[in-house]
């Protein structure tokens, strides 16, 4: 399988899981979108050192994932994209930062690592919200939640515009590429004498279809928006969920709960 | 060069959002006023952004065989769409290619989206069209070898230093933002000493490509590029202007890149505000780095209101203070606690799973 044909499998995927029935599912589309840029404010807004404050964060999506019906670990193999910038940023920490800020045993803890594997985690966690967004609401539901925020429709109709032509030319991406692989085998990548060829016949057809997409968005009375189809309807309990949620994060972000939970014990 | 949410601080994330929401403001208002013009309406433009947003998406996953390595490149995709698009819808495509990446498939925070947008799809449309790709194309450069010669020489020109240049501040903007968070520890000038190089290298590749499909697009239908005289008539306009700006971008952007790489201590920025004494020089603008600045009443009472209205003073809340790291005996006791928890709630929710699949099955 190509690059452009797995990325189609990927869109799929997450089409799929959006297709799923649950109250997460259920939930507005606007709580959602809210709820989760909340927590990643909240998340990133942790101090660098701690640790054991940040990692409560966790049970809220995992709590999440649980009632959406969706496992945990859908969302790692996603992580390979933007964690290498994370951790080659996190990586430089416990060499610049070594003061000992916490002893296990006898053996000492500098404060970059910490700092490290703090950053490592929001990264992680943050990835694991937006997931969670994309794969319980979808492209549709996510643009009128935009339009309720008055988002320019120009932008809304754009996103969706792009997101249905994306698989129309991945696929034709994915077709082009093997039919090059299969005349020229052995072969990596793309020859550099055909470097401009490939992709710019692909960018005339594209340009093409463009116009004739335009005409039949016109025959069929195309005034700058779309008309958006309506989706399920929205839980009514949805809203005051969210609400319970934002206060639950707020708390864990004023105290640090793994440490209180774990002072009744120690 | 995709940022994730955990390089940004709150702060900067809303700074850059701010940013990238006025440019695609000022964008749309743009078109809008093409529209007016009579010159193109939005309408019809917007079936051929999406198509052309939905085409760079695809073109990334293209890998190019570079020749004599065993590497390969991709494609950059701000200068392709400036050059076919021009800079607005450019922009604005940009913007949607970044969202798309970011939600489905994570590629990029959705909080870091307006530092990426700002990053990458700024630079490469506007730095890109309008310092690099219009005035070099509508410049008087290699016009002793005839009209077709020159636009071939031109396009490729314009595309390698649009990339090149365009790479370079993104990745100069990454570092900037990054360490505006106080993500790092790594010093400001030993993080560009990893960054720029890099991309120095990939913008160099992007850009023989976009030229590659650029010049192609120029042989077939040259009236789908923007500012490209086909017609035969060079204007003798500007041209000693337009190769000044060129040459003055170019000197901005590898000067300011080197000046930095070279000296990791102190940086550019704060050697020439405070001096280095450690060094012998203090003389710049001497300014006394603990409390520079100017110093009013009227100045302390806004910094008292700001700390009151605060919603997360210096990105921290006061229960970090004490301790900050948090490493107590109770606390590594609490976070085990909660793992387990987050493990049996994975469990139990696995177990439900099953049970439905079994019970739909039936």
């Amino acid at each position: 399988m190509n690059k452009a044909e797995k990325a189609c499998e990927e869109l799929r995927a997450m089409d799929e899981l959006a297709a799923m029935d649950s109250p997460v599912h259920g939930m507005d589309p606007l709580s959602k979108l809210l709820l989760t840029v909340f927590y990643i404010f909240v998340t990133v807004s942790f101090n660098k050192y701690d640790i054991t404050g940040l990692f409560f964060m966790i049970l809220f999506l995992v709590v999440a994932y649980q009632i959406a019906g969706i496992a945990v670990h859908t969302c790692f193999h996603k992580l390979r994209i933007v964690m290498p910038l994370v951790c080659a940023v996190g990586l430089f920490n416990p060499i610049f930062d070594k003061e000992i800020m916490a002893y296990i045993g006898s053996v000492g803890i500098s404060g970059g690592v910490i700092s490290m594997l703090t950053l490592m985690m929001k990264g992680i966690f943050c990835l694991m919200a937006s997931f969670l967004l994309v794969a319980t609401t979808s492209i549709e539901d996510i643009c009128r939640a935009l339009r309720k925020l008055h988002f320019p429709k120009m932008i809304t109709s754009l996103l969706l515009l792009t997101f249905r032509y994306i698989s129309v030319l991945l696929e034709e991406v994915a077709i082009m590429t093997e039919a090059y692989h299969l005349r020229a085998p052995g072969q990596k990548g793309i020859h550099i004498s055909a470097w401009g060829s490939f992709l710019g016949q692909l960018l005339l057809r594209s340009m093409d279809r463009a116009e004739a997409l335009y005409e039949s968005m016109e025959l069929r009375g195309f005034y700058g928006e779309f008309y958006y189809v309506k989706g399920r309807k929205a839980n009514s309990l949805s809203w005051p969920a969210a609400f319970v949620y934002a206060a639950l994060i707020m708390l864990t972000r004023l105290y640090n709960i793994s440490d209180l939970l774990g002072s009744l014990f120690v | 060069m995709h940022m994730a949410d955990a390089l940004l601080a709150p702060a900067v994330a809303a700074t850059m959002y701010v940013a990238s929401t006025a440019t695609v403001g000022v964008s749309i208002a743009k078109l809008r006023k093409e529209e007016k013009k009579g010159l193109e309406s939005t309408s019809k433009k917007l079936p051929a952004m999406a198509v052309m947003a939905a085409l760079v998406f695809a073109g990334q996953m293209i890998n190019y065989t570079i020749p004599g390595t065993g590497s390969s490149g991709h494609m950059c995709g701000g200068m392709m769409l400036t050059g076919v698009l021009g800079p607005w819808a450019g922009f604005l495509s940009m913007v949607v290619i970044l969202a798309i990446q970011c939600l489905f498939f994570a590629d990029g925070g959705l909080m870091a989206l307006g530092a990426n947008c700002w990053n990458m799809a700024f630079y490469g449309c506007f730095v890109g069209y309008f310092l690099i790709y219009r005035p070099i194309m509508q410049s008087n450069m290699f016009s002793s070898k005839g009209i077709n010669a020159a636009n071939r020489l031109k396009i490729v020109l314009a595309s390698i230093l649009g990339c090149v240049i365009t790479l370079q501040l993104g990745a100069f903007s990454v570092v900037l933002e990054t360490t505006a968070s106080g993500i790092t520890e790594l010093p400001f000038g030993a993080f560009c000493a990893l960054m720029q190089p890099i991309h120095l290298a990939i913008g160099l590749i992007e850009g023989i490509i976009t030229s590659a499909v650029l010049l192609f697009v120029y042989e077939t239908r040259p009236e789908l590029l923007k500012d490209v005289k086909t017609d035969g008539e060079v204007k003798n306009k500007c041209s000693l202007k337009t190769t000044i700006v060129i040459l003055a971008v170019v000197v901005a952007v590898v000067g300011g890149g080197l000046s930095l790489i070279a000296s990791g201590n102190p940086d550019g920025l704060e050697w020439a505000l405070f001096g280095n004494e450690d060094a012998g020089y203090n003389a710049n603008m001497s300014l006394d780095e603990d409390n520079f600045g100017v110093s009013s009443s009227a100045a302390d009472k806004a910094e008292q209101i700001q700390e009151k209205t605060a919603f997360l003073p210096d990105y921290a809340f006061a229960s970090d203070g004490d301790n900050p790291a948090g490493t107590t005996v109770s606390g590594i006791v609490g976070s085990a606690m909660v793992a387990g928890v987050a493990v049996l709630v994975c469990l139990a929710g696995g177990f439900f799973r099953k049970k439905k699949a079994t019970s739909e099955k039936k």
